[in-house]
């Protein structure tokens, strides 16, 4: 009788296989399949009112104007969000980086306590700041001689006063990751260049901006992943409002699939969202792949 | 081997469960919100009267109660006795997880069908079934500032839609352009939907298998409803811009404001002393049949889950909060209105003006549509009144993309329905 040979390595991994396998591809496969049925109310009180419908909660999906509406305000929140929020983490990286810079242990600690702050009580404040009455915000512009604005009611400034909040509530993270990177740059690097007789300006441009590419891919990647998630700043804000202005893919999917019980249709909405996420992190690097090939 | 490990641990765990909240005999019961605070003084009273009978009480935040009463479902983990705000119960029903109450409400020397509100109990009916005792009961009605009303030269709450107008747009005059006549927050459907049943609107048609928002009745209320903002009647706001709306109310930022009786309390609390006697309640104005209007039933019941084994002590637990003593005294705790019409007789609600407003509006209350999809078709309606009230949508085109939105939410049950038929 031949004694079967496991390799040694398997049972190494095994207990971290087993657990990505029954806590993520067991439940990764079983809402695809959910995702092809109309899983609803009706259906958790009697299995005999579950129609497996293929590929009909797609279609629908494709077809449905809301979902355009919270994939156009996603994009939008990704593509305005995302690069002013890394710009706004780099400067803040350069400036507490900065030889010159004092206290540099406290402004780092500053500017990362929105991070670690809890979004809801942050919501409070902010929805306090863009009061349309009484918002320390229309009272600066008021000073100004600026009318007030409905910073959250007016279905043109919902989005960018979300973008303003989230942007302040997230900078700091991505300052640390960049601030990371900054270190590893080495000095000497920039003693040659001052030999050479570089100033601030092209020390910038072509030592820490270069160097700090492969920080930037994986900041770029990971902010977007973490934009294309957007859910939790229009949840306690806006609830997907004034007029849908503000309604996220993942709101639009919670909706569905917590408030509705449409899990079936919930679970498409999840894959469309999982698909988009997949091309957006994997085209940076794609692209990068190809730079570095040139 | 791990996992094999895991999975027995993970079932063990689920026995233990399983078996440490079902062995001791003790009737579960879930209470919602304050609620569930304040009736724990009335469990107790019950345990002392029946002294063979424990009560587990389970407080349950309002914000998680409607998935955490799912969740336990599907988890077979429902507690025996359960409140269930009245518009969730189509949805329970459908579930299956109720027990149909009519038997023992009719062998229940306790309960009389006729000392509840008819159309509070016509909420808790399905199918030709009883499906949960009203516990308490709200609604929804005017609020006004009686000072303002008078300063526009408005002598009595207006009782129908015209005399009701016409105060809104005497108040709006006294006031200002930076001031309403009325707060309506335009992404509720409340308002509307309750202006829409007083012209006699049916809001779904064909057994409630499509929407019916384009009939003549609902496209009146609607126009009515949207002209209150097209002339500066109402400010154009959504709830969440209202940050404080019984600090605007007492700056007179609006005069009148529709809300239920949670607003009760909090005026009485929240409320500088000056304007204590400045506020009133009054019944929704009617088309011109004799008024009071129609408005909503809500609230809230007591319903049984389907198939315990604990129903009869469940059941005594249900009697013992439906007595009128235990009403009053719950009405007392919690500002929540009795919803047995003997307890009105007592004095405390008797010689408050406010409460009778409301007990005069509980007389002509009715039902939304009572299918599980009615809350689903609620958001879409809400969202049509946001847009049409924007000016993004006509009034025609807004009713029409909800009738086909609202189609296209009742295509299950028209199948359901269809499926039933053929059987």
């Amino acid at each position: 009788m031949r004694r079967s040979r496991i390799p040694p390595g398997v049972w190494f991994v095994s207990p971290a296989l087993a657990a990505i396998a029954l806590f993520f591809a067991v439940p990764v496969a079983a809402s695809l399949l959910l995702s092809l049925t109309d899983f609803d109310i009706y259906a958790i009180g009697d299995a005999a009112n579950l129609r497996f419908v293929g590929l009909a909660n797609y279609a629908q999906l494709l077809r449905e104007p809301l979902f355009w509406i919270a994939l156009a305000n996603t994009a939008y929140f990704v593509a305005v969000a995302g690069p002013l929020s890394i710009a706004l983490s780099l400067a803040a990286a350069l400036a507490v980086g900065s030889p010159l810079a004092r206290w540099k242990g406290l402004f780092r600690t500053l500017l990362f306590l929105p991070v670690a702050t809890t979004l809801v009580a942050v919501a409070v404040v902010w929805r306090f700041l863009y009061h349309p009455r009484v918002g320390l915000l229309n009272g600066a512009l008021a000073a100004l001689g600026i009318a007030p604005v409905d910073w959250l009611g007016d279905p043109r400034f919902a989005m960018p006063a979300l973008i303003a909040m989230a942007i302040w509530k997230n900078f700091g993270f991505n300052m640390v990751i960049f601030l990371a990177g900054m270190q590893a740059i080495p000095e000497r690097l920039y003693e040659a260049a001052r030999i050479d007789g570089a100033g601030a300006a092209s020390q910038l441009r072509h030592i820490t901006l270069p160097a700090l590419a492969p920080t930037f891919l994986f900041v770029a990647v990971s902010t977007g992943i973490g934009y294309l998630q957007l859910f939790a700043e229009p949840y306690v804000m806006t609830a997907g409002g004034p007029s849908d202005r503000t309604l996220s893919i993942v709101l639009m999917m919670y909706r569905e699939g917590f408030r509705w019980w449409n899990m079936g249709y919930a679970a498409a909405v999840a894959f469309v969202l999982f698909a988009i996420i997949l091309a957006a992190s994997w085209l940076p690097w794609r692209l990068r792949a190809r730079e570095a090939g040139a | 081997m791990t996992a094999r490990a895991l999975g027995c641990s993970a079932a063990l765990l689920l026995l233990a469960c399983g078996a440490a909240s079902r062995s001791d005999g003790a009737v579960e019961f879930w209470a919602l919100g304050s609620e569930g605070e304040v009736v724990q003084a009335l469990v107790a009273e019950f345990e002392r009267r029946e002294p063979g009978v424990r009560v587990r009480l389970q407080q349950i935040p309002w914000s998680a109660a409607h998935e955490k009463l799912l969740t336990a479902f599907v988890g077979d983990a429902m507690p025996d006795v359960f409140q269930l705000g009245s518009t969730w119960i189509p949805e329970f029903v459908a579930l299956g997880a109720l027990e149909p109450l009519d038997a023992r409400i009719d062998a229940s020397p306790a309960l009389a069908r006729d000392d509840f509100f008819p159309g509070i109990l016509d909420a808790n009916s399905i199918g030709g079934h009883t499906w949960g005792v009203p516990w308490y009961v709200d609604t929804r009605l005017l609020f006004y500032r009686r000072d303002l009303l008078a300063g526009a030269g408005v002598g009595e709450v207006p009782r129908t839609w015209d005399g009701w107008l016409e105060a809104l747009a005497r108040v709006k005059q006294r006031v200002g352009a930076d001031r309403y006549a009325i707060l309506l927050p335009m992404n509720e459907w409340e308002v509307p939907v309750a202006l829409a049943m007083e012209r006699g609107a049916g809001l779904l048609r064909d057994r409630d298998r499509y929407g019916d928002f384009r009939a003549p009745a609902f496209r009146a209320a609607f126009e009515f409803y949207l002209g209150l903002f097209e002339r500066g009647l109402a400010p154009r706001a959504g709830v969440a811009q209202i940050a404080n709306l019984y600090q605007d109310f007492a700056a007179g930022f609006f005069t009148f404001f529709v809300s239920g009786p949670w607003s009760l309390g909090e005026l009485s609390r929240r409320l500088p002393a000056r304007l204590s006697d400045a506020w009133g309640a009054a019944p929704m104005p009617s088309t011109g049949g004799p008024p009071p209007g129609v408005s909503l039933a809500g609230g809230a019941s007591l319903a049984l889950l389907r198939g315990t084994p604990r129903a009869a002590a469940a059941w005594r637990l249900v009697e013992f909060l439906s007595e009128p003593r235990q009403q009053l005294a719950f009405y007392r705790l919690s500002g929540d209105l009795p919803a047995r019409t003997s307890a009105w007789s007592d004095g405390s609600l008797v010689g408050d003006p406010r409460a009778q407003a409301f007990r005069e509006q509980l007389e002509r209350v009715r039902a939304t549509p009572k299918i599980p999809e009615w809350e689903r078709i609620a958001d879409a309606l809400s969202r049509s009144c946001e847009a049409a009230i924007r000016g993004e949508l006509a009034p025609a085109e807004a009713l029409a993309r909800l009738d086909s939105d609202v189609d296209a939410l009742l295509a299950k049950r028209r199948w359901l329905l269809e499926r039933e038929a053929l059987r």
